[in-house]
């Protein structure tokens, strides 16, 4: 029995094990070393260079640049999805007598599209000529308003904010809806016969029992202002006009594979794991308290 | 049973009592003007994500007049052509195929090297079991961009750049500790009676896996089978490092660069059209598998 079941394990593991350790584990620990490098990729060699690369960081202006933003996105993306989503969730479960799922179908739409997709169709959305904004702007009788979105510095970064929050919405609309299922509906009906209105019962049963889901999508949320990559790199090339919407990601993709400094970019990287890391655990430790069973 | 006594409106029930979703849970369900209220508040957001995308699909049948002069009417007539042209001239025929491939490939790899692995670690014991778990569940807590480079040169060494068996193996070498955390909890949740049964029998241990096991997991590999489909269907900066042949594109690939060079050309009514068919699969996708997809993307989301 004992040989029979080894003969299996080997032969069920090693595929997932080498997949996982060639493409997975041997780069993360590669990089690691990289970042400490001055590899430009040409050559096999990858000469040690210490602390350089994270020096010269601590004075690239265009890293704070980019960094300045993703800290703006993630002071204000998870605070505005997650409000968004945690209204819409509570109305379409307790608001409505009917059709909330069919809501949420529709809400969740952007979630099945791909960041590309959903970039290059507020692209149209915001262009200045045919874009939908403008021409609503325009009908309405606002034609003051109409504005070159995606080409002005001001502008640009809070336009592709816009866009993360019309996309990240649905996905937490339907996360939170699951959450509120699983809470038992006598808390309800006792919190109405002790005459609490429906918005006391929100404050007082549902928002302290979704602290778990409120947890992961806050990590989730934060983990997304942090990369942002595919929104800027189709709604603003480059980094946008005057580098107004640069975030951190595509400024490493370009590091690496536009000025191929392999090891600067691969710093970059760290720092952004680092980053990461500390928003996981900070969001973890800030948000926990007592573990609520019910 | 503890309860947080933050509020005096909150209510012991019963032990043992499940909160069943049948029984009203959620709460109170509104009424007369609350109601009303509600809908306008909802309907306000749906419209906020219906709208965009209504636009997109009424003007991929538009003219390039139509769309520059008048953006806001239903076109005059139903140029299907547009689509044609997206299809073939702007090769999203093409791209959608590439595309199909890699996730037909990276998907079915995915699933099964990792019910083999989560099926072992669910169901035998041996010392190297923990370890090996751990190991797979350390892969959720990093971001793929500390990795880009690196990845980047494997694949190249290895002279898998540009191809799709390079693309399938990243990508589902990416998605294992998703796979194997999922599909373990999975398989330790499935009964064990019928697989010892057979094993008494006298079947080999792979037998049971294929023939008993696996059958028995297959909602499990629905649900995570969805999951990695959007997931890798999505994909962007995996193939825009991994995959730079213009010929060779995937399909989010193929739709960025089909933006830029449309835009100079200002072919706008082939480029809403090849937007509207790549955002076509993945919608059509979603609404046959409505309740499916929204449990395996939370469920998806939950690793983080």
């Amino acid at each position: 029995m004992h040989y029979r079941k080894h003969r299996l394990l080997v032969p069920f593991l090693a595929p997932a094990l080498i997949l996982y350790g060639v493409f997975v584990l041997w780069p993360y620990t590669q990089a690691l070393y990289v970042a400490f490098t001055g590899w430009r990729g040409m050559s096999p060699n990858k000469p040690f260079v210490g602390l350089a690369n994270f020096r010269k960081l601590a004075a690239d202006d265009v890293f704070w640049n980019a960094l300045g933003h993703n800290a703006l996105m993630l002071l204000g993306l998870p605070v505005t999805v997650l409000s968004i989503a945690l209204v819409l969730a509570a109305l379409t479960l307790q608001g409505i007598r009917a059709g909330g799922s069919a809501y949420r179908v529709v809400f969740f739409f952007p979630q099945v599209m791909s960041a590309v997709v959903i970039g290059v169709l507020w692209n149209f959305v915001f262009h200045p000529n045919i874009g939908l904004l403008n021409g609503a702007l325009g009908s309405l009788g606002l034609g003051g308003l109409k504005r070159t979105w995606l080409g002005d510095p001001g502008l640009v970064l809070w336009a592709i904010f816009a866009v993360a929050v019309w996309a990240g919405v649905g996905f937490f609309v339907v996360y939170f809806v699951a959450g509120m299922q699983s809470i038992p509906g006598d808390l309800y009906e006792a919190a109405r016969l002790d005459g609490a209105n429906p918005w006391q019962a929100f404050w007082g049963i549902t928002l302290p029992l979704l602290r778990d889901h409120l947890q992961v999508a806050l990590i989730f949320v934060g983990l997304g202002a942090l990369d942002l990559f595919v929104l800027v790199q189709v709604m603003a090339e480059g980094g946008g006009p005057s580098r107004a919407a640069d975030v951190v990601a595509r400024y490493m993709v370009d590091v690496a594979f536009g000025q191929s400094q392999f090891g600067y970019a691969t710093a970059i990287g760290v720092v952004l794991l680092v980053l990461s890391l500390t928003l996981s655990f900070a969001m973890f430790r800030l948000t926990r308290r007592e573990r609520l069973e019910f | 049973m503890r309860i947080e006594e933050t509020s005096g409106l909150v209510a012991e029930r019963p032990l043992g009592l499940p909160a069943t979703r049948a029984r009203r849970a959620g709460g109170p369900r509104g009424v007369g003007a609350g109601g009303l209220a509600s809908h306008l508040v909802l309907g306000a957001w749906g419209l906020l994500v219906a709208l965009p995308l209504a636009w997109m699909v009424m003007t991929a049948f538009k003219s390039d007049a139509e769309i520059f002069f008048s953006p806001w009417q239903l076109p005059g007539a139903w140029r299907w052509g547009n689509f044609a042209r997206a299809w073939n001239e702007a090769q999203i025929g093409r791209y959608a195929l590439n595309s199909l491939i890699v996730v037909a490939g990276s998907v079915s790899l995915t699933l099964l090297c990792a019910s083999m692995a989560a099926y072992a670690l669910a169901r035998y014991e041996f010392r190297l079991n923990r370890p090996i778990y751990y190991a797979f569940l350390v892969g959720l807590a990093f971001p793929g961009f500390l990795a880009l480079v690196p990845v980047f040169f494997v694949v190249r060494d290895l002279g898998l750049l540009g191809t799709y068996r390079g693309l399938i193996l990243v990508y589902s070498a990416g998605s294992l500790p998703f796979a194997v955390f999922f599909l373990t909890g999975f398989f330790r949740s499935l009964p064990t009676e019928l697989a010892e049964a057979a094993i008494l029998d006298g079947a080999s241990h792979h037998r049971v896996f294929f023939q008993i096991m696996l059958p028995m997991a297959r909602p499990g590999l629905a649900a995570a089978g969805i999951f990695l489909f959007l997931d890798h269907w999505n994909q962007f900066i995996l193939p825009f490092v991994l995959n730079p042949d213009p010929d060779r594109y995937l399909l989010a690939q193929g739709l960025a660069a089909l933006a830029v060079q449309r835009g100079y050309e200002s072919d706008w009514s082939a480029l809403f059209a090849g937007l509207t068919l790549t955002m076509l699969p993945t919608l059509l996708f979603y609404l046959l598998f409505q309740r499916r997809v929204q449990q395996g993307l939370t469920a998806g989301a939950l690793k983080g």
